[in-house]
């Protein structure tokens, strides 16, 4: 079964379309990621996987977005359970100017979690799980702003971790940051994979290759190519993706 | 032509700052004798020299705080509905055109909205509350303009990421984006103090050009001589000025008005001094990492 489920989906911003008749499916435990040129849609497509684009003016979607078969745009669902479910992490390193330490709490905190001690417990696993406990867990108190930016990117992650979701996407994570940091992530994306279920939009071609089980192809709001990724390097079907991944544009 | 800009450039600045020393220094010359203890805590005499200006002093800032009481959480309020609910339309437009109007309304205007609203059709006659009210519609749009403009500040990446948690969008705006609001929200609140501190013509037909005997070991509030009684009428030490300069009866009038100038453009100063550092220091405070 499929963790994520799109059938025809449009989207409109007022009278321009963005997106055309998008069909993919997401595997559980596995990366997935949406490659193209800037302005393709792949991130308006990631945003619609956890209705961010809901506080866009003048949106429409039209088709079928179902999250372990739930059809997440049906006015029967909650949003804040939908987004509690699906965790994002954003282009630029958005850590709230709070302390390491609330900056992972914020999320179980806010949804109703007051227990010291299981937020301590919080604390730690979503540091560790996001590589990041050694580097801080003597600073936790620290503001999390001190950190460098491959440090805050990971604390975002983690931040998204402690509300524990099953899904994370992410939108261009290491596009803001230096190699050292893009390949702890990398790497972290790797683990992670084991127990969630990830989309990552990335404008790195070399990147998609390294990390993901499939690949997508955006251009100009369609939905090119979509296949496992070593297909969509080494034998693409669409002249436009060979074109775009041998560097002939973008 | 490059030359000549930059002196006339540098002369009207040094002009501007000129008028501004050569103003502090005049009223404060002129009032520096009369700062003392006795002064600043003595009742006003009506015919003899001597009096003292302690309930004006007393009435503006108990006046500051019911003001602020009352306007604090409309502003805020009004603020947050521009800044994150309005939708934008015509209505919305027209909020903000109404806000504009009521900013460039006349403050004798707003006090005589006030004496017909506040004080005749209440049927309160000349109180603290009346006066209140009146700054309130005068500090309201301020107010207003500040917080949804510390709202919009806040970044965009701030808000996103704590309703990617699933956080709803009120929570989000009270645990993350008012208090990355707050330095700009309360140095609005604090330059809007000055001005209600420093306001003359939309009290003297609000909260009165007098007031009672106070007796400040009487704490009731409803007392006509408590000093906590809202509903008694309040001179200010601005509106003290304009009267004792306008019509005191006492020989050393001038001489009262100067020292309660000197009073009020201090307090002025560090409702305006305070603004800056307290904004920057709460910044500090809320960014670093307190639990």
């Amino acid at each position: 079964m499929s963790v994520i489920s799109v059938r025809e989906l449009n989207l409109f911003y007022g009278n321009k379309q963005a997106l055309y008749h998008i069909n993919l499916d997401v595997e559980p435990n596995s990366i997935t990621a949406l490659i193209g040129p800037s302005g393709c849609g792949k991130s308006t497509f990631l945003r619609t996987l956890n209705r961010m684009n809901d506080s866009v003016p003048n949106t429409k979607i039209t088709g079928v977005v179902k999250v372990f078969d739930e059809d997440i745009y049906s006015s029967s669902v909650e949003v804040e359970r939908l987004r509690k479910n699906i965790g994002m992490v954003f282009q630029h390193p958005n850590p709230f100017p709070k302390s390491i330490y609330d900056n992972v709490t914020y999320g179980p905190r806010l949804h109703g979690m007051m227990d010291r001690h299981k937020l301590d417990e919080i604390v730690e696993n979503s540091l560790k799980a996001a590589a990041l406990w050694d580097e801080v867990k003597d600073v936790l108190k620290k503001p999390a702003t001190g950190l460098s930016g491959g440090q805050q990117q990971r604390l975002c992650i983690a931040r998204a971790l402690a509300v524990q979701p099953q899904v994370i996407l992410m939108d261009e994570p290491t596009s803001a940051l230096d190699p050292i940091s893009t390949a702890k992530i990398e790497e972290l994306l790797e683990e992670l994979k084991d127990t969630y279920t990830i989309v990552i939009v990335t404008h790195n071609m070399q990147q998609a290759a390294r990390i993901s089980d499939k690949t997508a192809f955006f251009l100009n709001g369609e939905l090119v190519e979509f296949d496992q990724t070593p297909t969509i390097f080494q034998n693409p079907r669409d002249k436009r993706t060979e074109d775009y991944i041998t560097g002939r544009f973008g | 032509m490059d030359r000549i800009a930059t002196v006339v450039l540098t002369l009207i600045a040094a002009l501007i700052i000129g008028t501004l020393i050569g103003l502090l220094g005049f009223i404060l010359t002129q009032g520096w004798h009369k700062l003392n203890l006795d002064f600043l805590t003595s009742p006003p005499d009506i015919v003899n020299a001597g009096g003292g200006i302690g309930p004006q002093l007393f009435n503006s800032f108990y006046l500051l705080v019911l003001t602020m009481l009352i306007a604090l959480p409309l502003g805020i309020g009004a603020g947050i509905y521009m800044a994150e609910y309005a939708p934008d339309n015509k209505f919305t437009q027209f909020i903000r055109m109404s806000i504009e109007v009521l900013s460039s309304l006349p403050s004798i205007v707003v006090g005589l909205f006030g004496l017909l609203v506040f004080v005749n059709m209440t049927g309160w006659g000349y109180t603290l509350f009346s006066g209140a009210l009146a700054l309130t519609v005068f500090n309201l749009p301020l107010l207003v303009r500040v917080t949804e403009d510390a709202l919009r500040n806040v970044p965009r990446s701030q808000k996103e990421a704590s309703l990617a948690l699933g956080i709803t969008k009120w929570r989000t705006i009270v645990s993350v984006i008012l208090p990355a609001a707050l330095p700009g929200i309360l140095t609005g609140a604090i330059l809007a103090s000055g001005r209600v501190f420093g306001e003359a013509a939309a009290l003297l037909f609000t909260a009165g050009m007098s007031s009672p005997n106070l007796n400040f070991a009487d704490f009731s509030l409803n007392s006509p001589t408590s000093p906590l009684n809202p509903f008694r009428p309040a001179e200010t030490l601005a509106v003290h000025i304009w009267k004792v300069n306008s019509e005191g009866l006492t020989p050393d009038a001038r001489d009262v008005a100067d020292g309660a100038a000197a009073v009020l453009i201090i307090a002025v100063l560090l409702f305006n001094l305070s603004a800056r550092w307290f904004g920057t220091w709460v910044y500090k405070k809320m960014t670093s990492g307190s639990n």
